[in-house]
């Protein structure tokens, strides 16, 4: 009998979440030609979703891109030749790893820190304060994180595509004796414009998912530093799903539909 | 003062509230009248606060109105609400102050959000609103450079400064030493008689209800119970008032 009540409980919790998310999205999107009132607040999350993610996403996408590049020396050997390890790690570095790692390493970072910010307001009432001045938290805490996340992750996955090809680059020249010449020839070989494209344009939903990840749960906290904890934990592992799941989804509809091979 | 022949300014009526299955607002009734100094006490957690953010849209009772010049809040748009809440002021259990902005920002917000004034005016007036209060000095300091009752004044400050017509006081002097208590109940006073405003005190401080307050309502149950002036109060045989007043654990309130 728990049982039946314990899976009630969650799938009521999940629809009142799914609820909660989407009447949030709503709001949010009804601000946007706001966003310029907010400017300052808006740079600011910039800097702070941004420039303060630089030193994680450089160690990631070095190792990343270092790693891909031995592993695929690994499985090429004796079968394929080494000047195509620059066409595999471009490859999978620009459709997969630089997107989705970004997105999960940036999102925990930043869904935690606006979760815990958020949750702390509300538990010491100070959403409610502004919201007593007449002040729209989601004007003035939402919308600015949502605009600077989903402006930056496209921006930091530039970076770290280019770092994670370096890395890679590098590795193979030490390692494997792969000149820089060859490893390069070998990544235009069948560089493809659409490629970058569909990754950057999935990391905009990426920073969508980790903001309102975020921002939802930070909203939603109750009790004391307990509620924060648990908020903050909510979103980085609903945001970090979200970004897995919905990656799937993205990756069929822009390679099988938009871009679809011919 | 006792301002009871004054016209309402707030009419509450028969609104009830369920909060994790639990009835906190039951049925109940209220009149707060223009000028008056209403205060409102109970036990922690017997839906006081819960009160207040009914009052100010910031909770929607489950059935019932809250009228507030005779227009029903609990259907406005949330542009109406906060139209409203700029004529409204409150001070926090917590102060709530925002603790990324100075003491000069989180009393000039509201200022700055909603007026077109320019810095040199929105400074004077605020340095005027936190000398009201008490406080010099203050400008640039970080709430978390201040003690518990320079908080609650810049609160204070920060409520007042749009010159609302209403401010809502919860458990103003919780936490408190008697001392700074008793600053924080006569800046009660004294604001009301300067700006002429309309308060409403949520607490359970007795004390504190019979200096700053017209009239007296106690909840209980989830309803009003009560209400008349303090000298009603201190007479009156209800056994409910009298066991709160008097702070004894034996009564027909159940100390939960």
């Amino acid at each position: 009998m728990t049982f039946f009540i314990l899976l009630g409980r969650s799938f009521l919790d999940f629809v009142e979440d799914m609820g909660g998310v989407f009447i949030l999205l709503w709001r949010v999107f009804h601000m946007i030609p706001r966003m310029f009132r907010n400017i300052t607040n808006i740079l600011v999350q910039m800097e702070r979703v941004g420039i303060g993610s630089i030193p994680l996403v450089l160690v990631t996408s070095l190792f990343v891109g270092a790693v891909t590049s031995i592993q695929a020396a690994y499985q090429f050997h004796g079968y394929v030749p080494l000047r195509y390890l620059g066409t595999v790690v471009g490859k999978s570095v620009i459709l997969e790893l630089g997107p989705v790692l970004t997105a999960l390493v940036v999102g925990g970072r930043v869904s935690a820190s606006i979760a815990a910010e958020l949750g702390t307001m509300k538990v010491t009432e100070q959403i409610d304060a502004m919201e007593m001045i007449a002040v729209d938290p989601v004007e003035y805490l939402v919308l600015p994180r949502m605009v600077a996340a989903t402006v930056m992750l496209p921006v930091l996955t530039v970076f770290s595509d280019l770092l994670a090809i370096l890395g890679g680059m590098v590795v193979a020249n030490i390692s494997m004796s792969v000149s820089y010449n060859v490893f390069a020839s070998g990544l235009k070989l069948l560089f493809e414009t659409e490629d970058l494209i569909g990754g950057l344009m999935k990391t905009f939903f990426f920073g969508l998912i980790i903001a309102i990840m975020g921002c939802y749960h930070g909203f939603a906290t109750k009790g004391g530093a307990e509620g924060v904890g648990l908020a903050t934990m909510k979103a980085v592992v609903s945001s970090c799903l979200l970004i897995l799941i919905s990656n799937y989804l993205l990756a069929t509809i822009i390679f099988r539909l938009i871009f679809a091979p011919s | 003062m006792g301002h009871n022949d004054g016209e309402p300014i707030l009419r509450i009526r028969g609104i009830g509230k369920v909060l994790d299955r639990k009835v906190v607002l039951d049925g109940l009734d209220l009149d707060i009248h223009r000028g008056e100094t209403l205060v409102v006490i109970g036990r922690s957690g017997c839906g006081k606060s819960v009160l207040l953010k009914h009052i100010t849209g910031l909770m929607k009772p489950d059935f019932g109105e809250i009228l507030f010049e005779d227009q029903d809040i609990t259907q406005f748009s949330r542009k109406k609400l906060f139209e409203m809440r700029m004529r409204f002021g409150m001070l926090f259990q917590s102060s709530a102050l925002f603790d990324s902005m100075s003491v000069g920002q989180n009393v000039s917000l509201p200022l700055r959000k909603h007026t077109g004034m320019g810095d040199g005016e929105i400074r004077e007036i605020v340095a005027d609103k936190l000398g009201l209060v008490g406080l010099t000095d203050v400008y640039d300091k970080f709430p978390s450079e201040l003690s518990g009752g320079m908080k609650k004044r810049v609160g204070l400050a920060r409520a007042v400064v749009m010159n609302p017509d209403v401010v809502l006081y919860d458990e103003p002097t919780t936490g408190l030493d008697p001392i700074m208590a008793d600053v924080i109940n006569d800046l009660i006073c004294g604001l009301q008689k300067e700006l002429e405003i309309t308060s409403v005190v949520v607490t359970h401080d007795i004390k504190s209800a019979y200096k700053v307050g017209d009239r007296i309502a106690m909840l209980y149950g989830g309803r009003i119970v009560f209400s008349g002036p303090p000298d009603e109060v201190r007479t009156t045989s209800d056994p409910v008032v009298r066991q709160f007043v008097e702070g004894r654990a034996e009564g027909p309130i159940k100390p939960l």
